[in-house]
């Protein structure tokens, strides 16, 4: 379980924090995405989380400990795919475990076994430039899966990629985080997207801020499309997005 | 081919027009025409390419490498310590206000007619673009990228080796492709200073001669030098980088 206790963090460029006694909770296994304006501080969360940045007060612990003192608990991927287009598939899926001195032997067999899992597996010796939108997000992921971590942070992946490609990886995100078991916290702008993927959402009503309103989505696992137009859900919806609406008035 | 025509059309009625005008003023000593340099060239084809073009070769050469392994040494520091990069920068930037040719005869008094007074003008004119164009590459690294890197555990040196240099590589290519010509020219100018043999030398000793053919003979064969060079530089650089347009 990850969970934030009073995190304080100010940049320090700024004058005021962007996080103020920050709590909130991320159980084992958990889909959950958080929603909330552009300079909210949504990928601050996660900047903290990478260890990228450290909070001024409070602390991040995984099932109690600290989180400096977890090796290799999260994994992260960006917006952008970040592939190295000098690399080939495979080479870029191995990265994370050349850094972590994983043997050559143990890095193959993971990287096959990703590739068939993804579906890619004629792509190993491609490159980057030869792949379309959505197979580099789908190499991106495989490459954050293979990072190592049990918490998978995803900051936006997704938002790139027109209409169609993004409804089918998110329909594809769902059947990968259900076969490898993972937790996965997932930052994104829109509440449909929020409400298709996750089991909690948490909404971030002001700036800076210090909770995020976490709610629990009424839909079973596996999911598809048609749940969104149930009576309960587009209620969600909308209730989300009056929420949203308060922070922007405010 | 066909890529090449544009260039080809230019190169001859550029040459067209010198011929012209050449004939017109038939004052070979001022401006000798093309023809007569390419005569020349065929005369003098043993002397020029087994004695002289040699001679300039190995100086460049010596010169372009020493430049590139310092511009390359200087961005690395550069590039590992702000400090540095503060101190470093101005000196650098201060090496090209320097004009060569009025100090390249110290570098004769330094060192003699041997190589090294030729070798010592290239580099100074060569290293420039090499450090600050590596240097350059180095700081077009995404932070994006870097930051990636860091939460896969990666060390000051995995950033350096796996991201800094291929993303740097274009810029490299670049900057040998322009160290090149400034190398050849950096030779010629310091045989014209004091040499006994090469391009620079051979054109200075027809000039006195007042043999304009003879000036402008070894000045195209330096230039053939320089296109066939930065050719290979790129052929070399496609195969090596065609990931470029990721970036």
């Amino acid at each position: 379980m990850l969970e934030f206790q009073n995190v304080t963090f100010r940049y320090p460029e700024d004058k005021e924090p962007i996080l103020e006694n920050l709590s909130f909770q991320v159980k084992d296994g958990d889909f959950a995405s958080i929603i909330g304006s552009s300079g909210c501080g949504k990928s601050t969360i996660f900047r903290l989380i990478n260890g990228l940045e450290k909070p001024q007060q409070g602390q991040i612990l995984v099932n109690g400990e600290p989180i400096e003192k977890q090796r290799r608990y999260t994994a992260f991927m960006p917006q952008k795919d970040l592939l190295f287009p000098w690399c080939t598939i495979e080479k870029n899926l191995t990265l994370p475990m050349e850094l972590q001195k994983i043997p050559k032997e143990e890095q193959k067999k993971q990287c096959t076994a990703v590739l068939e899992q993804i579906g890619m597996t004629e792509y190993r010796n491609k490159y980057p430039r030869e792949l379309s939108g959505g197979m580099k997000q789908r190499v991106a992921f495989a490459r954050t899966l293979l990072a190592g971590g049990s918490l998978l942070l995803l900051d936006e992946p997704f938002s790139a990629l027109d209409f169609l490609t993004r409804v089918e990886m998110q329909e594809w995100i769902l059947e990968q985080w259900s076969y490898w078991n993972k937790t996965i916290l997932f930052i994104t702008h829109d509440v449909e997207e929020a409400i298709f993927l996750s089991n909690i959402i948490f909404t971030i009503q002001e700036c800076p801020f210090s909770t995020m309103k976490a709610v629990n989505v009424p839909l079973q696992y596996p999911r598809n499309r048609e749940d969104l137009r149930k009576s309960d859900i587009t209620q969600l919806k909308e209730t989300l997005i009056r929420q949203l609406r308060k922070k922007e008035m405010l | 081919m066909k890529k090449q025509i544009p260039a080809m059309v230019v190169a001859l009625s550029i040459l067209a027009v010198w011929q012209f005008i050449a004939m017109g003023m038939d004052a070979a000593y001022i401006l000798p025409s093309p023809i007569q340099i390419v005569q020349k060239i065929w005369e003098c084809k043993k002397v020029l390419l087994t004695v002289h073009l040699p001679a300039t070769a190995v100086i460049t050469g010596i010169g372009l490498l020493i430049s590139v392994v310092l511009g390359l040494a200087l961005a690395i520091l550069m590039d590992s310590n702000a400090m540095i990069e503060r101190g470093l920068y101005p000196v650098i930037i201060a090496s090209q206000t320097i004009p060569t040719t009025a100090i390249a005869p110290l570098f004769v008094l330094w060192f003699g007619y041997s190589i090294w007074s030729k070798v010592l003008v290239t580099v100074l004119i060569t290293f420039f673009p090499v450090v600050i164009a590596v240097f350059d590459g180095f700081k077009a690294t995404k932070r994006e990228m870097e930051e990636l890197l860091l939460t896969y555990g990666a060390t000051k040196r995995d950033i350096f080796i796996r991201l800094k240099i291929p993303t740097a590589l274009p810029a490299f290519f670049s900057a040998i492709k322009m160290a090149i010509p400034l190398s050849l020219i950096g030779a010629a100018i310091g045989e014209w200073l004091g040499a006994q043999e090469g391009l620079g030398y051979y054109s200075k000793r027809m000039m006195t001669q007042l043999d304009g053919a003879g000036v402008f003979a070894p000045v195209v064969i330096l230039s053939l030098l320089a296109m066939v060079s930065v050719m290979c530089i790129s052929f070399i650089e496609n195969k090596v980088i065609n990931w470029r347009r990721e970036l």
